[in-house]
């Protein structure tokens, strides 16, 4: 009696579980390891780095997939830095940067046997934001937001910034220091990357930063242009004064250059061995230069400008031809 | 000395029938009540606000669509679902296996005296408190990298494997130790041997502990995204694992990675991912009460 129980109880269990195997395994056919098919046709593409940049890639995987179902490409969202730590082992085929790849790491890329070549892909407007409440802060100039934001910074209030402003009280929200964007602001704005003041509120979700800024009157915080645009009801751009007057971030003002010293390109570092070694991945980075502009436009990213797009594709030969590809 | 104390006797009765209980006694009462229900009104906030936020996109789309960041009003997440599935049924066949046998060694054949064994169980305990995370860097470091398994199925349920073992193993023992010695006794003294006293008696009056215990630590497993993490789960996959060596994704990264996206469409989505978790986690914890009080035995 109680082994029949018991078989009763362990025979539930087991066609629980093989249901769902069963289940996970109705799509069987896809993925061969790249390097067993030479067809160009199928199989793996692997990304990962920077979140700001993986939208876009993913778009690019998105588009991608419509005419080449059986290239199976992912994107992780490791950061600028985690992902070229895998990239520089050879666990990637491409990385994802939200900024330029640093000389420690391009060290480890030479220790690991992994040559790379550097693509902008796409451009940003680090948005500085306010409170949409907050009616005297148009524009900044760099100075002032080296101010408010430097190491150590003592500004605690709205009238310390300019004695025009009334007595409110500053919120600083930003991003961690394990982020691109971070890395980018304190290094465009401080002068050293890095180097800011730390008794702000930090978070990786820049979602949480626009409820930040948007919940105190006096809150300011920065991102990039896709969260601002997405924003706009909620939190309020500040124009930027860099010595020839006030510029709003828009993707105009960054394909212009004019949005300076915070428009920014976003990178993509492909591997000249994948690019070698994985018809799919050679597949997949051609589709993502030939048709950068749509995924950008799809992802909600400021497009390249003329001069960009040229360089992308004699950046994108430099690669073929290292690569050993025609 | 007498006279001292009847008064207070007196007193007592006096102060029950004013009063009702001395004061003490109530205001304990309340703050256990008050401990109770700070767990239960942070839930029921959690589901409310989670279901009214997420319900518009519970549709089917959600299970039989593919991940998109074009279009999020079609945007599925039927990649970390069959993802979560098979991550979780791989560490079920991996983790239980181990951990069952494991606790039947410590609680039928170890001697308790020996110092060598009360190491072991010690280090057992402790492996239960250790943060998930840790068990993520030990997975990257040893199961991705030295074993050279990568970012597979495979390497997130051998880790998430190693995660929930000590769990199995201390819930499984709970089990065997609640099966009397006299059964265990009578079924030697009829000349069993003790392989067949433990298959034949203890472990099948055992089951249904181990079983609950079992699905408890799975359910853990399921919610788990921080070690998975950082053993590099993809956040953007179109297409299901198809085997223990494909990329993946699982729900709670799927969640995460929408949580944090610039539209607001994908928060919606993430909401209503949650309450498929959210379900299965019930679903797997009613079952688990189920076959408690289904299959369990007082002696």
């Amino acid at each position: 009696m109680r082994i029949a129980r018991s078989i009763k109880v362990a025979s539930v269990l087991c066609v629980g579980a093989m249901t769902l195997a069963a289940c996970g395994g109705s799509n069987n056919e896809s993925t061969e390891s790249p390097a067993a098919d030479g067809g160009g046709t199928s199989g793996a593409v692997r990304v990962d780095g920077s979140s700001t940049v993986a939208p876009l890639t993913s778009a690019a995987a998105e588009l991608f997939a419509e005419t080449n179902p059986d290239i199976n490409v992912t994107v992780g969202t490791s950061g600028t830095g985690g992902g070229f730590e895998k990239f520089c082992r050879g666990e990637t085929d491409m990385n994802d940067a939200s900024r330029q790849i640093e000389d420690d790491e391009a060290a480890n890329c030479e220790e690991g046997g992994v040559e790379f070549q550097e693509m902008v892909v796409a451009n940003d407007a680090l948005t500085v934001v306010v409170n949409p409440g907050n009616d005297f802060v148009q524009c900044l100039t760099v100075e002032q937001l080296k101010q408010i934001w430097e190491p150590k910074s003592e500004v605690n209030n709205w009238n310390q910034v300019d004695p025009s402003f009334p007595d409110e009280p500053i919120k600083l929200f930003g991003p961690g220091t394990d982020s691109g964007t971070f890395d980018y602001f304190t290094d465009a704005i401080n002068g050293e990357e890095g180097a800011s003041r730390t008794d702000y509120t930090p978070s990786e979700d820049d979602n949480v930063i626009v409820t930040g800024v948007s919940g105190s009157t006096g809150g300011m915080g920065y991102f990039g242009y896709t969260y601002y645009e997405e924003n706009q009801d909620k939190v309020k751009a500040v124009e930027i004064d860099n010595g020839d007057g006030c510029v709003a971030p828009s993707p105009e003002t960054v394909q212009d250059g004019s949005y300076a010293p915070l428009g920014r390109p976003l990178f993509i570092y492909p591997s000249i061995q994948a690019l070698g070694s994985n018809p799919a991945f050679a597949s997949f980075l051609q589709y993502y230069v030939e048709n950068d502009a749509q995924i950008a436009e799809a992802a909600l990213f400021i497009p390249l400008n003329e001069e960009q797009v040229a360089e992308l594709e004699s950046e994108y030969a430099d690669a073929k031809s290292a690569a050993g590809l025609s | 000395m007498s006279a001292v104390f009847t008064p207070i006797g007196e007193q007592v009765k006096q102060d029950l029938q004013d009063t009702g209980p001395p004061l003490q006694d109530r205001s304990f009462r309340w703050v256990l009540f008050g401990a109770l229900s700070v767990g239960i009104i942070t839930l029921a906030a959690l589901l409310i606000f989670v279901f009214l936020e997420g319900y518009p996109r519970l549709t089917p789309t959600l299970w039989q669509n593919m991940p998109s960041i074009r279009f999020p009003e079609k945007a599925g997440a039927q990649s970390a679902i069959m993802g979560s599935i098979w991550v979780i049924v791989t560490t079920a066949v991996i983790c239980l296996p181990v951990g069952i046998m494991a606790a039947i060694y410590l609680e039928e054949y170890a001697d308790p005296t020996k110092r060598f064994n009360k190491l072991i169980e010690i280090n057992i305990q402790n492996l239960a408190a250790v943060p998930s995370i840790v068990y993520g860097i030990l997975g990257l470091g040893v199961i991705a990298r030295a074993l050279a398994l990568g970012q597979t199925v495979i390497t997130a349920a051998l880790t998430l494997s190693l995660l929930v073992l000590p769990v199995v193993i201390i819930s499984s023992r709970e089990a065997i130790r609640a099966v009397p010695q006299s059964i265990r006794a009578g079924s030697l003294a009829l000349g069993a041997t003790q392989w067949q006293t433990i298959s034949r008696q203890v472990m099948p009056a055992a089951v249904p502990g181990i079983a609950t215990g079992a699905i408890l630590a799975l359910s853990r497993a399921i919610g788990e995204a921080a070690p998975l993490l950082l053993l590099g789960a993809v956040t953007f996959i179109t297409f299901n694992p198809d085997g223990l060596m494909s990329s993946y994704t699982v729900m709670p990264i799927q969640i995460y990675n929408w949580i944090s996206q610039s539209r607001e469409e994908f928060q919606v989505l993430a909401a209503a991912l949650c309450i498929i978790l959210l379900g299965i986690l019930l679903v797997m914890n009613a079952f688990a009460i189920y076959l408690r009080n289904r299959f369990q035995r007082r002696w």
